[in-house]
């Protein structure tokens, strides 16, 4: 008790005090760290690689990561308020799945991408119902969410379907130019749409708000006559919504529906989203924070490219190691503040 | 002021709860400009009434009438558009949003659809000023003090139209100075017409503060008072139903028990105990069939010494003798072994576990003890929790009752059962009288003389400090972290102590 009595930071902080405040400060701490983080690995990458200076490898970071991009998104509401979504990757691949069979058999993208968007957020509605009216663990629900919609893909097709539609491979073969050799897809352009539509809600709606009130604390909302129930639902719904529209940019990028794909993409999600200073607790972090996270991921990844000795499991160790690193973050921010 | 029209009229209201019946027909009424006290033991129907008026229960019969309209709220939400605000006890904010998100969440002003943030902290700096409190909307809810997170709860209640404000155990964690802020508060508030109803188990800051008492005993109605026509004693007299003598026979029996001691080996002796960070090293002597008391102000180290004592945090300097032999202890589950018990002063999160029934909670140190593999048999379980419950009086005399669904004070005695039944040899009580009603607080304290005169050793720790000297035979008083005084309670007064814990003037008091 005696330990809760926090005075407020005197104005005549000095600048070493204020740099301290700033990283033991839950809210910006972490994302600081990693913003930090990625400048780092850029100038490590500049100095040892040629040609790692170029904008297209920061453009291909993007482009690369833009279905990441949107997940991670999704799954950083969920985990403001303190729950976490683990059917993500499944639906993804489900949704290749429907676009690519659909496709096949004929019927028009923009039928199909509609339905697909429709079908994932009415899969999260689902899920965020059961975790709210029948109070089953977010990890339980999600994992149940996960083992349907992977089964749905052997339902639809044991074998990988290609993707031949017009539209598609256009969506996935267009450039769109922003300077002299730099240019970057669609699916960049959708994401970052995502991205700002979402910083939007959480900052400036009393949606986004409630969110984080429920990562706060789900009792003291109640008590403060604020939409839980309504919120904590919505949650999945968006994390549905944004695993399908990521399935969809999926689809772009590989041009084809395949069953077993993107396994373990959930927790590459979680892991941008944490990396990027989100609490797992829930009620602090920021979806550019979760960006930021998939950047350094990608990041990883291409260094390792770029290095060209070793072998593309060695990201899985990095990301791993870094996931300890922040993880232990948060214990010791949340520790220092309560 | 009596034909004045009610801000609140609640008629006949009953609620039912399987097997109790919380409110039985009770009546209820507030003015506006007009502080209302609810007063009762714990299990009254106090905390049922405020839920009954604030949305959070059902009424199952009866009327509440708003200003003259008939209402009935599903939800806190519709509760406070009506202007019905609370501030709980345990701050219900979110300490990890900011001031000015606290009090304005939910009613954002919004521009196009989305927040207007300037307007948002400007509406919420201008709720701060109008009650003169200088906190700073930008920064974060968590880096206040508690007592300013109850502002900042006032703050949001006010900023709703609030034509009720229901205050319930705002004082509990405050001190004296801070209750003088939040009274202000009370003040402006009830002079600009808005009823406020207040409640608190300190008798002083309801005669202090409020116009209008009403008291209620086991879910009924006992009556509603003006505060300036009923005396004290009359009052406490009304909320416990029966003569108040037990306290002041407690305090005689004290007195003379002053055990001649000196000759004895302590049960536990402290040599140089401290740690780094917590408390400064001192010595502390506490015999068999003792009461040490300890007083101080909070944080002033009072649970500190408590948990390094009982080995939940771990001394870094200095030795603990148990019966004359050195002890290193380092967990709990080892001064366990040795029959020295702690009991938090932090009841809910790290005492009873309000999910399990009262038979549980009382079983559960006792199945520890004897280890996992041996369970107790069921019937075992049943006497125990019978012949507990009957003892400390355990109110609804169901084992099988979940411990969520007691009152405060049913819920410290659970807890006491719970470490009697493994006949403890050193009981570190910290608060335990906390936030419950006298009558409770009249029972746990003659259930500690008791448990003294019959051999165990306590270390009784307490914000009242009436409290520490009717029951204490010693009493340590700590001051910022360390130990001021080490005195016996002969003819002590609260002055005496209130000047050592404020000067540390030991040299005087020191017999």
């Amino acid at each position: 008790m005696s330990a809760t009595v926090v005075t407020p930071s005197s104005p005549i902080a000095t600048a070493a005090g204020r740099v301290r405040d700033w990283l033991t400060n839950p809210k910006y701490g972490p994302v600081i760290v990693t913003a930090v983080l990625l400048v780092g690995m850029f100038a490590v990458g500049a100095t040892r690689y040629r040609g790692f200076t170029n904008p297209q490898v920061i453009a291909n970071l993007f482009i690369d990561n833009a279905y990441l991009i949107v997940l991670a998104v999704g799954m950083t509401f969920v985990i403001l308020t303190g729950g976490i979504d683990l059917s993500v990757g499944a639906v993804l691949a489900m949704s290749t799945m429907i676009a690519a069979s659909l496709l096949q058999a004929g019927w028009a993208p923009g039928v199909i991408i509609p339905l697909i968007l429709l079908a994932t957020s009415f899969l999260g509605l689902a899920v965020g119902l059961m975790i709210h009216y029948f109070q089953i663990q977010p990890f339980i629900a999600t994992l149940a969410a996960m083992f349907l919609a992977r089964g749905l893909c052997y339902v639809i097709s044991k074998t990988t379907i290609s993707i031949t539609d017009p539209v598609f491979t256009a969506l996935a073969q267009t450039r769109i130019p922003l300077a002299p050799r730099l240019s970057i897809t669609p699916s960049v352009i959708l994401a970052v749409l995502v991205v700002i539509v979402a910083v939007v809600v959480l900052h400036y709606s009393r949606l986004g708000r409630t969110v984080y009130a429920i990562g706060g604390s789900e009792a003291s909302g109640v008590l403060m006559g604020l939409p839980i129930a309504r919120t904590k639902v919505l949650v999945y719904v968006i994390s549905g919504f944004c695993s399908g529209l990521a399935g969809v940019l999926y689809s772009f990028y590989t041009l084809s529906g395949y069953a077993l794909t993107a396994i373990g993409t959930e927790l590459d999600a979680i892991a941008a989203v944490v990396i990027g200073g989100t609490l797992l607790a829930g009620g602090y972090g920021f979806v550019l924070g979760s960006v930021l996270g998939v950047l350094v991921l990608g990041t990883i990844q291409t260094l390792i490219t770029f290095d060209g000795n070793l072998t593309s499991w060695w990201t899985r160790i990095f990301i791993g190691a870094l996931l300890l690193v922040f993880i232990f973050l948060q214990k010791v921010l949340t520790a220092r503040r309560t | 002021m009596i034909d004045q029209q009610p801000a609140v009229s609640m008629e006949n209201i009953s609620i039912e709860f399987p097997g109790v019946k919380a409110l039985d027909g009770v009546n209820f009424r507030m003015f506006p400009g007009e502080v209302h006290s609810l007063l009762g033991e714990n299990g009254a129907g106090k905390s049922t009434l405020i839920k009954a008026l604030t949305g959070v229960y059902r009424i199952d019969s009866g009327v509440i009438t708003l200003a003259g309209d008939e209402v009935s709220f599903h939800s806190t939400a519709e509760a406070q558009a009506a202007g019905v605000s609370t501030v709980y006890q345990e701050v219900n904010l979110l300490t990890n949003l900011t001031v000015a998100e606290n009090i304005m969440l939910g009613r954002e002003p919004r521009r196009f659809g989305l927040i207007d943030w300037r307007a948002t902290r400007a509406r919420a700096a201008e709720l701060l000023t109008k009650l003169h409190l200088d906190i700073d909307p930008n920064s974060r809810l968590g880096s206040h003090s508690l007592a300013v997170q109850q502002l900042v709860a006032i703050a949001r209640a006010t900023g709703v139209h609030a034509r009720v404000l229901i205050l319930d155990e705002p004082t509990s964690s405050l001190d004296a100075d801070e209750v003088q802020e939040l009274f202000r508060i009370i003040r402006e508030l009830k002079d600009d017409g808005v009823a406020i109803l207040f409640v608190s188990h300190f008798l002083d800051q309801v005669y202090e503060i409020s116009d209008r008492l009403t008291v209620l005993r086991n879910g009924k109605l006992v009556g509603e008072y003006l505060t300036e026509e009923i005396l004290r004693i009359e009052l406490v007299q009304k909320m416990i139903g029966k003569e108040l003598t037990v306290l002041e026979d407690l305090e005689r029996k004290t007195r003379l028990q002053n055990l001649d001691e000196t000759e004895l080996t302590p049960y536990v002796r402290a040599i140089g105990l401290g740690r780094k960070g917590s408390i400064e090293p001192l010595d502390l002597d506490v015999y068999e069939g003792e009461v040490v008391g300890l007083a101080g102000l909070l944080g002033s180290g009072r649970t500190e010494l408590a948990r390094i004592l009982s080995g939940v945090d771990r001394a870094d300097v200095g030795t603990l003798e148990v019966e004359g032999k050195a002890k290193r202890i380092r967990t709990p589950r080892q001064s366990i072994r040795d029959r020295i018990i702690y009991s938090s002063e932090n009841r809910r999160e790290e005492g009873i576990l309000d999910e399990l029934t009262v038979r549980d909670n009382i079983a559960l140190a006792l199945q520890a003890d004897r280890g996992w593999f041996r369970p107790i048999p069921k019937k075992r379980q049943d006497e125990l929790a019978e012949s507990y419950i009957h003892a400390l009086n355990i109110r609804p005399a169901n084992p099988d009752a979940l411990l969520k669904n007691l009152s405060g004070g049913n819920q410290q005695k659970v807890l006491l059962a719970r470490w009697l039944a493994i006949a403890p040899r050193l009981l570190i009580l910290d608060e335990p009288t906390r936030g419950i009603d006298v009558g409770a607080k009249a029972e746990i304290q003659k259930l500690v003389s008791n448990l003294a005169e019959n051999g165990m050793s306590v270390v009784y720790i307490s914000a009242e400090l009436e409290e520490v000297l009717r029951l204490s035979h010693r009493i340590a008083v700590m001051r910022d972290r360390r130990m001021v005084a080490d005195i016996e309670n002969d003819d002590l007064t609260t002055d005496n102590l209130l000047a050592i814990i404020a000067d540390g003037a030991t040299t005087e008091a020191v017999a």
